[in-house]
């Protein structure tokens, strides 16, 4: 092995994710991933890795590694870090590459104000993943470590033996990585399940984010919406932000863990420009939603995308000009 | 069947999926359609498409809003579906042994009473229909099979169990099922199968796919835990016969 991060301490729940499992969902497999992927592509960026090198998705608060390589580099979305070696430690702020080496224990602290934190690693892991994707999909058992969360004790073998010195890395300012107050939407697929009145209330309501939500599905609590012809559909299938709609009237948003199918009239779907961000919102959060056109999602998407290349650009730029 | 075109809607999932439906009900003919779309696009390989997913009514297509459009694919499936058939030309088909036991047809009894026929004839009308293999869904590899003989036609149960073994073989509507892995579920179960329709150790993982067709063989105790042993020590491989 060419090392490792050894879990130290884990206090809550932390996971393997990258971008998910793509192109399994005929055969039923969820695509899984990262919660909020605009946090891990922008970690990954930070640590010189490509968009979807998998990393950590923690819950609250991370864990306490200690590195068994060489030297590893490491960058935290959403969190601060505390790297401490024999009584001696130092601050690294969330948004900010920084390289441990032998024997320093990165200790990933509370969560600022999102739900999940991300800590990407240099080269990633030296896992085997399963068809094609490291992300972890605790269901069913797949990817990452033995397809369940970490544990102490769980030693996270590492694609690279040490991180060569080089200028570290820092998310501009401008970079607004917050849980939003209002996320855009699109009609349907099936909006015709719903009478005027409850595609009103959908969009002029504010819901707060349930105690029940998780990786599956996000369960918002507030004004019930109205059916229009019942709420059984032959089932069909979900896409990353769907909105299911059971019988109780209370809106499911479906998050990295969905099932491919569901038979659940859907009344809208998260642009995917937003949805990166909803994965931000903890329970009790609230959220409000905005109607945009299906071609208005695809430009917020394409923009999206030009922020993130940019981004891409100016951190090699500035570790270039240092 | 040919598609009448005024029948199919495409129906927006946001900017990363569209839902290509050909109609409202659950059908051999109108999966015969949403198959045959399936094929002429996954030979299609459109750019900025990533993947492919078929369900009982509609064809629903996952996509890089960064790499195309929903007006893009909109535009480039609109000739395939004109001469659109509901024919496939290759069908695998597969013989599923199930012991239909009461230790493992937790509701062979209670499904024997609601249609009036006694366990020997659910069993027998179980096992004596060529299911169509719809879509796969709910679970890795849970193939959702029909139809169902109109005599075990039920709705689901009002009070859905919060453990399922897995293997389990079950019926609920005009469907027929098999639990993957062990998991809530409310259906009604009728036996087990010792064929692992999941596994890690496959590729790929899931025995079934959709337009698959499907029997199932009346198996005894004897011999299902004959297969088990086998599955278990991972030399169970059923063949499909290739139509």
């Amino acid at each position: 092995m060419k090392g490792a991060l050894q879990v130290v301490a884990s206090s809550s729940i932390c996971m393997i994710q990258d971008l998910g499992r793509i192109g399994q969902q005929r055969f039923g497999v969820p695509v899984s991933g990262a919660l909020d992927s605009v946090s891990l592509r922008i970690a990954n960026a930070l640590v010189g890795n490509s968009d979807g090198t998998a990393a950590l998705e923690m819950f609250y608060r991370g864990p306490t590694l200690e590195v068994a390589a060489e030297s590893v580099r490491v960058a935290s979305i959403g969190a601060p870090l505390t790297v401490a070696s024999r009584g001696a430690s130092r601050p690294v702020a969330a948004g900010q590459s920084v390289r441990v080496t032998r024997g320093e224990r990165i200790r990933v602290g509370l969560c600022d104000a999102s739900l999940v934190a991300y800590l990407a690693i240099e080269g990633g892991f030296a896992l085997p993943g399963f068809l094609g994707s490291l992300s972890t999909f605790v269901r069913a058992g797949l990817g990452g470590i033995d397809g369940r969360p970490l544990k102490k004790g769980d030693a996270l073998p590492l694609a690279l033996a040490s991180a060569p010195e080089r200028n570290e890395r820092r998310v501009p300012a401008a970079w607004n990585l917050a849980p939003p107050a209002r996320v855009r939407v699109v009609f349907g697929p099936q909006d015709d399940y719903f009478s005027e009145r409850g595609k009103r209330t959908f969009t002029e309501s504010t819901y707060t984010v349930s105690m029940q939500s998780d990786r599956m599905g996000m369960r918002l609590e507030g004004p019930a919406l109205e059916h229009a012809k019942g709420f059984n559909i032959v089932s069909d299938g979900t896409a990353p932000g769907s909105i299911q709609v059971p019988g109780n009237g209370l809106p499911i948003v479906l998050l990295a863990d969905r099932p491919t199918t569901g038979g659940y009239p859907k009344i809208a779907t998260v642009a995917s420009a937003d949805l990166p961000a909803l994965g931000r919102l903890r329970p009790d959060a609230k959220i409000g939603f905005d109607a945009i056109s299906v071609e208005e999602a695809e430009a917020a998407r394409r923009e999206l995308e030009a922020r993130i290349a940019e981004l891409r650009a100016s951190l090699k730029r500035s570790a270039a000009a240092e | 069947m040919r598609v009448p075109e005024s029948t199919v809607r495409l129906l927006s999932n946001g900017d990363t999926a569209l839902a290509v439906e050909f109609g409202e009900h659950i059908g051999l003919a109108t999966s015969g359609l949403v198959l045959a779309l399936y094929d002429r696009l996954a030979r299609a390989a459109l750019p900025g498409v990533v993947e492919l997913l078929p369900t009982f009514r509609s064809l629903m297509i996952h996509y890089d809003p960064a790499r195309t459009s929903h007006g893009a694919i909109a535009r480039q499936i609109e000739p395939m579906l004109g001469g659109l058939e509901g024919v496939r030309p290759a069908t695998r088909r597969w013989t599923i042994p199930v012991c239909y036991d009461p230790q493992f047809a937790l509701d062979l009894e209670a499904v024997a009473q609601r249609t009036g026929l006694s366990p020997a004839e659910v069993i027998e009308l179980h096992s004596a229909t060529t299911y169509h293999v719809y879509m796969i869904g709910f679970l890795p590899g849970y193939p959702y099979m029909g139809d169902l003989p109109a005599r075990l036609a039920l709705p689901r149960r009002g009070n859905p169990r919060t453990q399922v073994p897995a293997g389990s073989v079950a019926i609920a509507t005009t469907q027929t099922a098999v639990y993957t892995l062990q998991s809530p579920g409310g259906w009604h179960i009728l036996g087990r199968t010792p064929v692992p329709l999941w596994s890690r150790q496959r590729t790929p993982p899931a025995l079934l796919a959709p337009g698959d067709k499907v029997r199932f063989a009346p198996i005894a105790m004897a011999e299902f835990e004959r297969l088990v042993k086998q599955a278990d020590a991972g030399k169970l491989d059923l063949e499909p016969v290739a139509e």
